[in-house]
């Protein structure tokens, strides 16, 4: 038996052990997916929690209150369909961003005044 | 840039403790290591409803049913959270699915053991649960970000799942003679299963580390069960009961305690599908994935039809 032990952990089991061959009749009705936004509580800004599957904008919404806030984590829900959402290239981040690291003179602290000025 | 100078970086990240996102560049084997983690994850919290769901019609009042229901809710949306995880690394919901279905993929041999009485439930919520919250909140610092924040949220959820499970044992354990019984016998029967959930033994292993290397996991299957097994043996005495394993023993060098051995061929046969309920588990996803077609197809149909009839307007 000692052959095939693997190092594997906890709801991690190695695919030797696959077998079968059940097959899904071809996506039909694959719902899209949608991100989901929650406001905590009033004042607060809306905040990504995830995603779900949901056929259109009232399931997904419906879908996301049951998901998203069965202990009260939310008074308010967007969502949106996530092949609207367009992303900045992380292999563009060095260009992106760097720029604003030699800008310390953006940032209060860079001005040293004397003590006698407070509450600036 | 080379694969090779891509991996290099790779490697730096996540020694520098930066999460990896989904956009962000990373070496197949990690990408195919987290989809098979993830998705058997999800997998276990999807078929974990099962043997609790077993008891939900049958708790022994209403307030009992209240919390089983709210429990097994929550499992759902656990195999939410994992299985949109899953997604973020390429894979569809429905591959992932069709995996499970097909036995491709598999899921804690655990929750392939029957719940025959009612103390099962209390055994599951403090044992299986417990066990399962050991492994996940290790997890909530591992280095794929949608998989961290996924069981940030999943721990956040499951300390109640333990304690209700642990209080439902400690009032059958003050109750009659039968129902103390009925107690030990559930702990008897679900102890080495949830021992054996941390899967095998590190001296076990001829695989590489690869797993710790990449921070996808950072503590070894016989460290989390060691601190599971020292746990319970005091909790236990709280229920005045025993774990039923007589080389159960305080080891003041250790400091730890010394166990027995578990049964590796009974945790083999139930990975290979021989377990008392397998079977039964798979048929009883696979129906409930065939019988709900039509409600997901009409459910289409519907978004569709209101769509068209929007742009008509
Ligand atoms: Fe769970
Ligand atoms: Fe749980």
């Amino acid at each position: 038996m000692n052959n095939f032990l693997k190092k594997f952990y906890y709801g991690d089991i190695p695919e030797e052990q696959s077998g079968g061959q059940y097959v899904t009749k071809e996506g039909k009705s694959d719902w899209p997916l949608w991100e989901v936004f929650i406001r905590s509580k009033q004042g607060l800004d809306h905040k990504h929690v995830g995603s779900l599957h949901a056929a259109d904008a009232a399931m997904a919404i419906e879908n996301a209150r049951d998901v998203y806030t069965r202990r009260m984590e939310g008074v308010s829900i967007w969502v949106v369909e996530s092949k609207y959402v367009h992303a900045s290239n992380p292999d563009e981040a060095g260009s992106l961003y760097e720029p604003a690291n030699d800008k310390v003179y953006r940032h209060p602290t860079f001005y040293q005044l004397p003590d006698e000025v407070n509450k600036m | 840039m080379p694969v090779k100078d891509l991996e290099q970086l790779f490697q730096q990240k996540i020694d520098a403790e930066v999460k990896i996102e989904p956009r962000d560049w990373m070496p197949d084997a990690y990408r195919k290591t987290l989809i098979r983690q993830i998705s058997q994850h999800a997998h276990s919290e999807v078929v974990g409803m099962l043997p609790e769901g077993n008891w939900i019609t049958r708790a022994p009042s209403l307030k009992r049913k209240a919390i089983l229901l709210a429990k097994v809710q929550d499992e759902a949306g656990h195999g939410l959270y994992l299985y949109a995880a899953t997604e973020t690394l390429g894979v569809s919901r429905e591959e992932t699915i069709n995996d499970l279905h097909s036995g491709k993929a598999k899921y804690s041999s655990i929750f392939n053991y029957p719940t025959l009485t009612w103390a099962d439930i209390g055994a599951i919520g403090w044992l299986v649960d417990g066990a399962a919250i050991m492994n996940q909140v290790m997890l909530t610092r591992t280095s794929y970000g949608p998989y961290a924040r996924a069981m940030v949220r999943i721990c956040k959820e499951e300390s109640f799942h333990q304690r209700q499970g642990f209080e439902s044992l400690l009032v059958l354990s003050r109750g009659t003679p039968e129902q103390k019984e009925m107690c030990q016998d559930a702990i008897n029967r679900w102890w080495w299963p949830a021992l054996m959930m941390f899967g095998p033994s590190d001296s076990e292993s001829t695989h590489s580390e690869q797993s710790m290397r990449w921070k996808i996991k950072r503590k070894t299957n016989d460290e989390l069960r060691q601190n599971f097994i020292d746990m319970c043996a005091e909790q236990v005495k709280i229920l005045g009961m025993h774990l039923p394993d007589p080389a159960l023993r305080w080891n003041e060098a250790r400091n730890h305690y010394d166990f027995g051995a578990i049964n590796w061929e009974e945790f083999w046969n139930v990975v290979k599908g021989n377990g008392p309920c397998n079977k039964q588990r798979l048929a009883a996803r696979v129906q409930a994935w065939e019988d709900g077609e039509w409600v997901r197809e009409a459910a289409s149909a519907y978004a569709r039809k209101k769509q068209s009839g929007n742009k008509a307007a």
